[in-house]
């Protein structure tokens, strides 16, 4: 699926969360959004899922503009993991993905499930209380709901935060696999550099709500000087003003 | 014991009740109703002490509808609430779900919820104190229903305002119902009100089901006007909680608060 984000804007008041920003993700690429915290970054991605109203601008999946009126079909193919939010802790993890599988229409439900819960390694853990896992594996069911539909366009917020660093390595092989293997263009919010560098073709950097800077991993780090992208990164965060 | 600890584990709650409108309205709310409520109640029983002669189990055929109402609508408001706690929020708004199919599912699994709650102690009080609702006969159908829609849409109304103000919304959630049980005439006729709280209390459906129910049980007259009356009263309030639902969730699309909405 291609994403296209034309001019959007989001005030809260008198605040600009997001200020005019337009990029584009071709299909089956993915693109790394990055920028210092309340930079605008979710709220960017809550307006591509539909969640928040923006104030101006446009976004097109597929050429099809994102409304009300679109919104339901377009959701059907794209999905969303977040540290950030969870399953109901009470249900186990597989009443969670049967829950899902049928909010998501999917065909072949047991058979999906099974698929996803042999691929993250999640059969020992099926009976399981959701609120009963670390948060390793908490993760790793997060990540099967987000793909129960197999969706061409996936948004993660930080996927791998706060895990450690063998189950993060385990995230990104997965992702890198799933994506070799399906057709799947991914939007990546993301604080670690080095899955920044790993997974995306292409990095978009914010600052207070708007783009500051855009290219390739390389492009931006020949571009600023830096030997890598986390200076880079710093780089371009403390430009002009410090930490906000 | 160390005073300065003491204070400091004080001032954490000072703090929180100072913080919050919410919270202080809540600590006065609850007394006052309380107040209100049983104060009528003494002023009817004091006024009309042989009302009730001879026809047992009112008050607690009173408290058993009520309680059906109550049950609904808290129902209604826990499983959105649950859904906040468990931070399940966003999952379930990018999820290709219709807002219609959402306020469906939560009224639809509603009644279950509170069936599972209300049958035993409806049966429960028939060996107990001899009191069965089931007396009430066939208008009892039309009562319940009444009461569900009525309940589902203050369910409906409190889960807007959940959307619109957030989870700082849920003590509301918890008072909704005790602030129309004075209203309501659950327990007394409504002549016990003062004139000017007559006709607010005529604009809710509870005053027309228990005075009918009264009726039924106290005189053995079915006024099937009355009961059609309550339940269309009652349809147009759930029609307004849709209305209202709807434009509280436009409101969180516009404010932002869909997105990361949690404990």
């Amino acid at each position: 699926m291609k994403l296209e984000v034309k001019k959007l804007i989001k005030k809260f008041k008198s605040t600009i969360a997001v200020n005019k920003i337009s990029f584009e993700i071709k299909k089956n690429d993915t693109l790394g959004l990055l920028g210092p915290n309340g930079c605008g970054k979710t709220t960017s991605i809550g307006m591509m899922l539909g969640l928040i109203t923006p104030t101006e601008g446009e976004i097109f999946i597929d050429g099809i503009k994102l409304n009300s009126k679109n919104r339901i079909k377009l959701l059907s193919s794209m999905n969303f993991a977040s540290p950030y939010i969870e399953l109901p802790k009470k249900l186990t993890v597989k009443e969670n993905l049967e829950v899902y599988a049928r909010l998501y229409s999917v065909n072949n439900r047991t058979e999906r499930i099974e698929e996803l819960v042999e691929d993250l390694g999640l059969k020992k853990l099926l009976n399981k209380k959701t609120g009963e896992l670390s948060s390793g594996q908490k993760n790793r069911v997060s990540l099967a709901k987000s793909l129960i539909n197999k969706p061409k366009l996936l948004f993660l917020d930080e996927p791998t935060a706060s895990l450690d660093p063998d189950i993060g390595d385990f995230v990104r092989e997965y992702l890198e696999k799933y994506k070799n293997k399906n057709e799947l263009t991914m939007l990546l919010a993301s604080h670690n550099m080095g899955e920044v560098e790993r997974l995306c073709n292409k990095i978009i950097m914010m600052k207070q709500g708007t783009i500051v800077d855009e290219g390739t991993c390389s492009e931006l780090i020949d571009k600023h000087g830096r030997e890598n992208l986390e200076d880079t990164f710093l780089k371009i965060a403390r430009s002009k003003d410090e930490l906000a | 014991m160390n005073w300065h600890k003491i204070y400091a584990l004080s001032l954490r709650h000072i703090y929180l009740i100072k913080g919050s409108f919410p919270r202080i309205l809540d600590l006065i709310y609850w007394p006052t109703i309380q107040i209100f409520l049983w104060g009528f109640i003494s002023k009817f029983f004091t006024l009309n002490s042989t009302y009730y002669e001879n026809t047992v189990g009112i008050i607690l055929s009173a408290a058993i509808l009520y309680d059906f109402l109550f049950r609904s609508s808290i129902s209604y408001n826990m499983m959105f609430l649950e859904e906040i706690w468990s931070r399940n929020f966003t999952n379930l708004f990018i999820a290709p779900i219709k807002i219609s199919e959402i306020i469906s599912a939560l009224t639809f699994t509603a009644i279950f919820r509170t069936l599972i709650g209300l049958v035993p102690a409806a049966f429960l009080a028939i060996p107990l104190f001899g009191v069965s609702i089931f007396k009430i006969g066939l208008p009892l159908v039309f009562l319940l229903v009444s009461l569900y829609i009525f309940g589902v849409t203050l369910g409906l109304l409190v889960t807007s305002g959940l959307i619109r103000f957030g989870p700082s919304f849920e003590n509301i959630a918890w008072a909704s119902l005790f602030f129309l049980a004075p209203l309501g005439c659950i327990y007394y006729p409504i002549e016990i009100l003062p004139d000017w709280l007559q006709s607010i209390a005529k604009l809710l459906p509870l005053v027309h089901l228990f005075e009918e129910m009264r009726s039924i049980l106290i005189d053995n007259i079915v006024n099937y006007y009355a009961v059609l009356k309550a339940c269309i009263i009652s349809l147009v309030y759930f029609i307004i909680g849709i209305i209202v639902f709807y434009w509280s969730y436009n409101g969180a699309k516009l404010r932002g608060t869909l997105i990361n909405m949690g404990e």
